[in-house]
């Protein structure tokens, strides 16, 4: 006597619209092998591309599953009957798309190492071993991808995806902790990826040494499952969320100015995008960056902690992440905020009627390719050059448009300080009769300073020191200190 | 198509939000057509994930089992399922594709801040590549009462 297999409603049009077959078969596996070799359609519906049987395709011989009885393999015998029954799944996130049993398993290692999870009931072993399946991409190694990345690495994260373009430099060293004094010229990412290797081994690397731009970001995001945005400039952030956007991924964002920190959960697929918050970048120049106002070191250590701290939170599927709200932080009044956000039905990217649909030139749209203004170019002069005329010509004076705080760290010789922003409020006190060399850190806010000066009208001829004192202490003087 | 009435929109609504912010989900109970299937009945089924209530769900088999047998008694047949997406688009995640079925309906509702938005049928192509969009044909149930 045969055995029958009685088919489920969705799959009867794939088996000649019958609601029951009857194979000569002695297991359960062979059984379904011989119906979905007579009915070939059915066999992608219940096997995945791996030959097993999906994950939710569940195969009862009379009344009990055969996954509590000897699998595939369970014997069946004449005049039973076997029925195909779907377990229904469903869920609404793409980061964790995964499906549970595919989660890795983890070592008699990774249990030791991170017993302090497991023992937590909301991570426990399941988000154990979702952390080990994630796949993260940290923009950046810099001030927020320091502490982001060893904590990620730390917590076991499967996979890190790290991008940078820099090499390790001095002032970086005040913050991003993530390198050490012997990686000095060292690229970034190589730097990173030592550290991070050290701090876990089992965590995987992959390195892009490269500049996101919008010809790569795509195709780069689409293989991780969280996007984590550590970059320290407008284009980059506007590139991040619209490729996150796109790519339908969570974007982790912090960003950090002086003493202050932000911090949120972009997810136009849950809520709001970082358009949403600020649909236009501020006007070029009103926001400077590390490099020209400075970071209170220990702010991206916060900052960068509370991305971390929010990753895991998202690939764990945690309640309470923070979407749709903005986390202000003040480092030096300590305070906390929290502003609510709202998706905006209107964002140009996440709205209801997007009008980006594809990544932009992100250096136009923040306003950093302004048509060059035609003037004259001015006089420049290098510091080699200008340590000539300083000791021969009396009629040449030096001002310095940095900071009184700059000013107090390192000077050239004979130099007079008027801060670029008191410039044009000051000019009597520069001899329009003598050659006036402008000189800043390296070069680019005397520029400033001096297209300001001959925008107010002032006469006197003007030359840039190119490369600035840092140039100076380069090229001339050793001594003076580089910052 | 999917003739799904009016007033069984409004029970899937009414089980997704009084199951927010988990996700909750159901048979739809009712008889195929030629290209179109009609709902008669939801057949609510518990949620079994124990974790990620907030975003998966899981029906187990012996529930989905009573389904059909319930079907069977009144001689009709399991459509399709629903299950709602809480803070969500009521579109199918990759999740719901990789678990999806042939023939069947997939109603979604969207369920924002705790007030049901949106509901959405889809259908998943023979290939596996992807859902379309179904229409859902709504129009007041009418009873015949004699």
């Amino acid at each position: 006597m045969p055995i029958k297999i009685l088919i489920p409603t969705p799959l009867r049009q794939f088996a000649g619209r019958n609601t029951e077959i009857e194979v000569e078969a002695a297991s359960a596996g062979e059984a379904l092998k011989k119906l979905t070799t007579e009915y070939s359609a059915l066999r992608k519906h219940l096997y995945n591309e791996q030959d097993t049987l999906r994950n939710f395709v569940n195969v009862y011989v009379g009344d009990e599953d055969i996954r509590y009885l000897d699998g595939e393999k369970t014997p069946v015998k004449d005049g039973e009957t076997i029925m195909i029954v779907p377990s229904i799944a469903g869920g609404s996130t793409v980061a964790e798309a995964r499906v549970e049993n595919e989660l890795p398993e983890l070592t008699s290692d990774e249990f030791a190492r991170y017993s302090r999870h497991l023992i937590l009931p909301e991570v426990g072993l399941e988000g154990q071993r979702k952390l080990k399946n994630a796949r993260v991409l940290m923009i950046g190694t810099g001030g927020l991808g320091s502490p982001l990345g060893l904590y990620l690495a730390a917590a076991g994260v499967g996979t890190l995806g790290i991008i940078d373009f820099d090499v390790v430099d001095v002032p970086n060293l005040q913050r991003q902790i993530i390198h050490g004094t012997a990686d000095i010229g060292r690229p970034k990412i190589a730097s990173a990826a030592d550290r991070l290797q050290d701090i876990n081994p089992n965590t995987k690397i992959e390195a892009f040494e490269t500049r996101l731009t919008s010809e790569n970001a795509l195709e780069l995001f689409k293989d991780f499952d969280v996007i984590v945005d550590g970059t320290d400039n407008f284009p980059t952030r506007y590139l991040v969320n619209d490729a996150s956007v796109l790519t339908g991924k969570p974007n982790v964002y912090g960003s950090i100015f002086r003493f202050e920190g932000q911090a949120s959960v972009f997810w136009a697929e849950k809520g709001a995008c970082y358009r949403c918050l600020y649909p236009e970048p501020p006007p070029p120049g009103l926001v400077p960056s590390c490099a020209e106002g400075g970071v209170l070191g220990v702010l991206p250590g916060i900052v960068g902690t509370i991305q971390a701290n929010e990753v895991i939170k998202v690939i764990l599927g945690a309640e309470g992440i923070l979407l749709n709200r903005l986390l202000l932080f003040d480092a030096w009044r300590m305070t906390f905020q929290q502003l609510k956000l709202r998706k905006n039905p209107s964002c140009p990217i996440c709205g209801d009627n997007p009008t980006i649909k594809e990544l932009i030139d992100y250096e136009e749209f923040c306003g950093l390719k302004q048509p060059v203004i035609e003037e004259k170019p001015f006089e420049e002069i290098t510091a080699v050059e200008l340590k000539q005329i300083l000791e021969n010509d009396p009629d040449v004076q030096l001002i310095d448009v940095r900071e009184p705080v700059e000013y107090n760290i390192a000077r050239i010789p004979g130099a007079r300080l008027i801060p670029l922003g008191e410039i044009v409020a000051r000019q009597h006190e520069i001899n329009a009769g003598k050659t006036t060399v402008v000189q800043c850190k390296g070069g680019v806010r005397s520029a400033k300073a001096i297209a300001a000066l001959k925008n107010a009208g002032f006469q006197g001829r003007l030359i840039n020191l190119v490369g600035g004192i840092t140039a100076w202490s380069n090229d001339v003087d050793p001594t003076v200190p580089k910052y | 198509m999917l003739r799904l009435d009016e007033q069984l929109v409004l029970h899937i609504k009414a089980h997704a939000v009084h199951d927010y912010p988990h996700e909750c989900g159901g048979m739809l109970i009712g008889k195929f057509g030629d290209d179109r299937k009609e709902v008669f009945e939801t057949f609510p089924i518990e949620n079994a994930r124990e974790d990620s209530r907030n975003n998966r769900i899981l029906l187990l088999p012996k529930d989905v089992l009573r389904a059909e047998k319930y079907a069977r008694v009144y001689k009709l047949d399991v459509v399709g399922y629903y299950h709602s997406h809480p803070n969500a688009p009521a579109v199918p995640s990759q999740y719901d594709l990789d678990h999806a079925l042939p023939v069947w309906s997939y109603v979604i509702a969207s369920v924002i801040d705790g007030t049901a938005v949106d509901v959405r049928s889809w259908e998943m192509r023979e290939d596996r590549s992807q859902f379309d969009e179904e229409v859902i044909e709504q129009g007041k149930t009418i009873k015949n009462e004699d």
